[in-house]
């Protein structure tokens, strides 16, 4: 009998090209997800005289540089970012790779519609020129962000080079409790390993607690495998995915159907595949996260204080939670309840799903925030069932701007920016230093736990409030 | 490509660990051509929020003018994938960075660009980064071909990195022209794929 196999070496194996004997693989890229920043890839291809190998498998949308209040790019104010978002569509018209360009409502955060459209598939091997392409594993495939030159060369080849990355497991067993989210499960999980817990690796979450979260939920756990220094993240398929997956646009047809779906239900790992690393949690042990720093790995429970710079291991982590602190304006011991926020962001590819606007409308619904708040839907589709379910009327009612699918103030690209030293409660994935404009502080948190702090004005445990 | 096989110059040390691609090159820069990212590098760093230079900010320092390498913490440059965190560097002269850890898009990025990364124990790296700030200016020598890094101490220390990668690196060759190179395996590839996975 054959060895063991996990699910990545099974994806790994079947898109093989090339191995070479140092190490490199040429590596076969099933779908290849485009965005406004991939300008730079076409640019790079056009340098070289060179067309697209395979514009069947492109997909391209626009989000980074996409307003959130108007679908009309001439509303563009800054030159170079209008350029790039036509530019997307002069390069996809002139290669033949399918856009869903902005005033389709299939536009959206390419994280959001890959899945949605059903381009996302398992087993297939995905690329996008952007790091939470690790989102897209949720379904079961192997998914990872690249850099604009990879980005040309797998326009040009539809392959890429790469030493084969290991394999970790991170189980999360038992029951979630109530109102705790995909996003309390990573968040909680990166806190536990780090930023650089998972480099050099691929991460399959595994256990009852993954298995039972929706489609929506695993996306949001594979989204920030990057932030937990993972290549990818990623979710064996199961009923739940291929349930999730029939009918969408882009899903196989008919005999077709039948065949992928007899071809993942082999994807899943073995059992007793061998994994590098293994990392396990207690769902029930999980409480609603928010970040207090300016690295994902500060993650607090609401329950939590901000933490003391004098309990740190080394005097390099206490500087660096000293700068962290100075930077967020925090001081240690405050109960992180007890801290003001002034807005509030519901949004990006971690979490502008229709289940992630569903959680915070029910939160919403018949109370009053009392800061500026926002909800960005991821696409276009996912505005419109909000809206035919009522959700956006709820958002409305309760003071929220409902806004125009696209990246947002999740990296502000766009000029969805915060002011220097605004407390922004986010439910975004990177809490960086500047990240939603110079000198803003931000904390992560779940789509319910946002809405929370709104109606609160400082950060609340969304359980106190169901 | 330009090819990369010795680097002799001064280094600056860079102690935060996790330092982040958005420190390196703030995201509202990214939309602009490339020419006008240069001096965006390290901007909310290097830049009090009125346009300020921080003088204590090792690029703010003459003693660091004309630096070629980094020495870094662990986990540098993670975060996101814009190869604008290695292109800003390569166009401020930075070629090669030493650090305990990388992420791993920039350390990837890096080779497509000319530039080195070089893994080194978190010890030695800090203590060069101690060297580095006790002497300002000190130099650092960096030979691909021996795999050596050799600091303002005179100490030489090995690095390991793939042959592959070392390979195109001394040559300057890029990889597109090499995969070209294998045309007929993925023809090869696709013939069976089209059989095995029809739906796609
Ligand atoms: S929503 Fe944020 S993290 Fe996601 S692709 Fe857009 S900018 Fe990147």
């Amino acid at each position: 009998m054959a060895a063991a196999r996990t699910m990545f070496e099974k994806i790994w194996q079947r898109h093989v090209v090339v191995d070479r004997d140092d190490g490199y693989t040429l590596l076969y890229i099933d779908r290849h997800l485009m965005h406004d920043g991939s300008a730079a890839g076409f640019a790079k291809l056009r340098e070289r005289n060179m067309k697209l190998r395979r514009p069947d498998r492109g997909f391209a949308t626009p989000d980074h540089y996409v307003r959130s209040d108007s679908r009309s790019v001439a509303d563009i104010a800054d030159p170079h970012h209008r350029s790039l978002v036509e530019q997307i569509r002069t390069n996809t018209a002139e290669s033949g790779v399918t856009l869903f360009d902005l005033g389709d409502e299939r536009q959206g955060i390419a994280h959001v519609v890959g899945p949605e459209q059903g381009v996302t598939q398992p087993g297939l091997t995905l690329v996008c020129g952007d790091s939470h392409t690790s989102t897209h594993g949720a379904l079961g495939a192997l998914a990872f962000g690249i850099g604009s030159s990879e980005v040309a060369h797998v326009m040009a080849t539809q392959c890429l080079w790469q030493r084969k990355p290991k394999a970790m497991r991170v189980s999360v067993d038992g029951t979630l409790g109530a109102g705790i989210t995909g996003k309390d499960v990573i968040l909680a999980i990166i806190a536990r390993i780090g930023t650089a817990g998972a480099v050099g690796h691929v991460i399959e979450y595994a256990g009852s607690a993954i298995r039972g979260l929706s489609i929506e939920g695993r996306l949001t756990v594979c989204n920030m495998s990057i932030e937990a220094g993972g290549k990818a993240g990623m979710v064996a398929p199961d009923d739940t995915t291929i349930a999730y997956l029939e009918g969408r646009p882009f899903s196989p047809k008919a005999a077709e159907w039948d065949k992928a779906v007899a071809f993942w239900r082999t994807v899943p790992s073995d059992e007793g595949a061998i994994f590098d690393r293994d990392v396990s949690l207690d769902a029930a042990s999980i409480t609603p996260m928010v970040t207090w720093g300016t690295s994902p790995e500060d993650a607090l429970s609401i329950t939590g204080r901000i933490p003391e710079p004098s309990t740190a291991p080394d005097a390099a982590k206490k500087d660096s939670m000293k700068r962290a602190l100075d930077y967020m304006g925090l001081v240690p011991g405050t109960l992180l309840e007890q801290v003001p926020v002034d807005r509030v962001f519901i949004g990006s590819c971690t979490n502008s799903r229709i289940e992630d606007l569903r959680a915070a409308a029910q939160v919403a619904r018949g109370r009053k925030v009392v800061i500026p708040s926002w909800v960005v839907a991821g696409s276009g589709l996912v505005k419109k069932q909000a809206e035919a379910e009522g959700l956006d009327k709820i958002f409305l009612a309760a003071g929220f701007e409902w806004r125009e699918p696209g990246c947002s103030m999740c990296v502000g690209m766009n000029g969805d920016t915060g002011k220097p030293q605004e407390r922004i409660a986010s439910t975004s994935n990177r809490n960086f230093i500047g990240r939603q404009g110079p000198g803003v502080r931000t904390h992560l948190l779940s789509p319910a736990m946002a809405v929370a702090a709104a109606v609160a004005g400082h950060f609340a445990d969304v359980r106190k409030l169901a | 490509m330009e090819a990369f096989t010795t680097l002799d110059a001064i280094a600056i040390p860079i102690d935060q660990p996790n330092l982040d691609t958005d420190q390196i090159i703030p995201a509202r820069f990214l939309g602009k051509p490339r020419d006008m990212q240069v001096s965006a590098l390290f901007h909310d760093l290097r830049y009090t929020p009125d346009r300020a230079p921080r003088p204590d900010f090792v690029t703010n320092m003459p003693a660091f003018a004309g630096a070629k390498i980094v020495v870094a913490e662990r986990n540098f440059a993670c975060g996101s994938s814009r190869e604008n965190a290695v292109t800003v560097m390569v166009d401020n002269g930075l070629r090669a960075f030493i650090a305990p850890s990388f992420g791993d898009i920039f350390f990837n990025n890096c080779f497509q660009n000319g530039a080195l990364p070089i893994r080194l124990d978190a010890a030695r790296a800090a203590e060069l980064r101690g060297m580095l700030h006790a002497a300002p200016g000190a130099r650092i020598r960096i030979d691909l071909a021996s795999q050596t890094v050799v600091g303002p101490d005179g100490k030489s220390d090995r690095f390991e990195i793939d042959s592959f990668r070392k390979d195109c690196l001394l040559r300057g060759a890029d990889e597109v022209s090499l995969t070209l190179s294998y045309d007929e395996d993925i023809r090869a590839f696709e013939t069976r794929q089209r059989q095995e996975m029809s739906w796609l």
